[in-house]
């Protein structure tokens, strides 16, 4: 059993920490606008882009396509690129999309294929590198980053493109965490190359015009498709960013629930505890009184 | 009075201009070319240099750094890799482009490569001159 001294400090310590979660909680809800505003923001750039890489691709024939669309041909070594964040207390944030990449690295590897796997944020690498530490070929850190911006996008598709004219990997697919909304995101998995176009988003606004190209569809389409990589990891780090902060804001609410409740309990046991020493107290002193 | 289309300048973080203008003026790849309203469709990729904007209030010039533009009869988007307004143009920041654009020039294997990063060096050149 506590002592008193004992109950009163531990109830000090959990008070403590309720207001450093509180205070997460505050800062993540103020961030977590922030993000989604970027988020917001950068949402008419990708969509244009969808609908032109929709039109253009239909001018451009499969033969003469460029190899970031066309792919290599083959698809033996798959090259995943997995985003997380670089801070935990986030809830099951990072672990969600550590667990989903790793199981479509296990099943490439039953059906023989080989992995590579290049991490973005530090908390994927530390998850995956239990596993898969000799796939893994990279890793970029984004922990000084304040604000994710288009040059860190750039930055990685670089090392992609890289990579990829290196012949290092035929196949290349980014996870990354979709933000729903503030207590939901769900891990995503998206092909980057060999470029995929959705024609179902086609524009009805150009799809049957007869365009211009200049210079020609061909060398529009091998300028289009790097800048289009990029978008997609842009967005993938901007949902993530925004995915991040939403879990740590439900994460942190949850912890700061649990300290009050904790509190609660523990101050109960005070009082009860404090009410039986005194009614102890004055047992003690009635019955010396009867004794004289 | 002339006819008026959507015009929209898009970069990747942000919308940065959407409006009703009279023409844009762009530099693209293959030359500077006016954009008016019921333009044909066309589809063309934009080297760095500056877009002139005349609305109806005025005109505005930006300063963008590669991207395409999209153009069909009722509107014109360009996409543009980064873009600000002149005004808003620090004058160190096209200096450490240029530079940039050199080193990446000299470090680059292949001479498809070489040429094509040397270019967008030169294209920056051009630009920092016509300011």
């Amino acid at each position: 059993m506590p002592s008193l001294k004992d109950l009163k400090n531990r109830i000090a310590s959990v008070k403590a920490t309720q207001k450093i979660t509180k205070a997460m909680q505050m800062v993540a809800a103020a961030k977590l606008r922030r993000a989604q505003e970027a988020a917001e923001a950068a949402r008419p750039y990708s969509e244009r882009m969808a609908s032109v890489m929709a039109n253009i691709s239909g001018a451009v024939s499969g033969d003469d396509a460029p190899r970031l669309m066309a792919g290599t041909g083959k698809d033996d070594v798959h090259l995943l690129v997995v985003c997380t964040a670089e801070r935990g207390l986030c809830g099951g944030f990072n672990t969600q999309i550590a667990r989903f990449a790793r199981l479509h690295a296990k099943e490439l590897q039953s059906q023989g294929k080989e992995v590579k796997i290049l991490c973005v944020g530090k908390k994927g690498y530390d998850q995956l590198k239990r596993e898969f530490e000799s796939a893994i070929i990279d890793r970029v850190d984004l922990r000084e980053v304040k604000n994710i911006g288009f040059a860190n996008a750039e930055d990685i598709a670089n090392r992609i493109s890289t990579l990829f004219n290196a012949g290092e990997f035929d196949v290349c697919t980014l996870f990354f965490s979709e933000f729903k909304s503030v207590i939901s995101q769900v891990p995503t998995a998206q092909q980057l190359i060999p470029a995929k176009i959705e024609a179902s988003e086609e524009d009805a606004q150009g799809s049957d015009a007869a365009y211009d190209y200049e210079p020609d569809a061909n060398e529009i389409l091998e300028d289009i498709i790097p800048r289009n990589i990029k978008v997609q990891i842009l967005r993938a780090l901007l949902e993530n960013v925004a995915g991040e902060m939403g879990a740590k804001m439900s994460a942190m609410d949850n912890a700061t629930r649990n300290a009050g409740e904790m509190i609660d309990k523990l101050t109960m046991s005070y009082n009860r505890q404090r009410q039986a020493q005194i009614t102890k107290e004055l047992i003690e002193i009635i019955s010396g009184a009867e004794a004289l | 009075m002339a006819d008026t289309f959507t015009f929209e300048l898009v970069s990747p973080e942000k919308l940065l201009l959407s409006a009703e203008v009279n023409s844009v003026v762009l530099p693209g790849s293959e030359g500077e070319m006016t954009v008016m309203a019921n333009h044909a469709p066309t589809m063309s990729t934009v080297k760095p240099g500056v877009v002139t904007v005349e609305g109806a209030d005025g005109s505005s010039k930006y300063v963008v750094f590669g991207g395409f533009a999209d153009i069909v009869p009722t509107g014109c988007t360009l996409l543009a890799e980064s873009a600000v307004a002149v005004d808003a143009l620090e004058a160190d920041e096209l200096d450490n482009r240029i530079k940039a654009a050199n080193e990446a020039a000299d470090a680059a294997v292949g001479d498809a490569d070489k040429t094509r990063l040397a270019a967008f060096a030169a294209q920056l050149e051009d630009l920092k001159a016509a300011i």
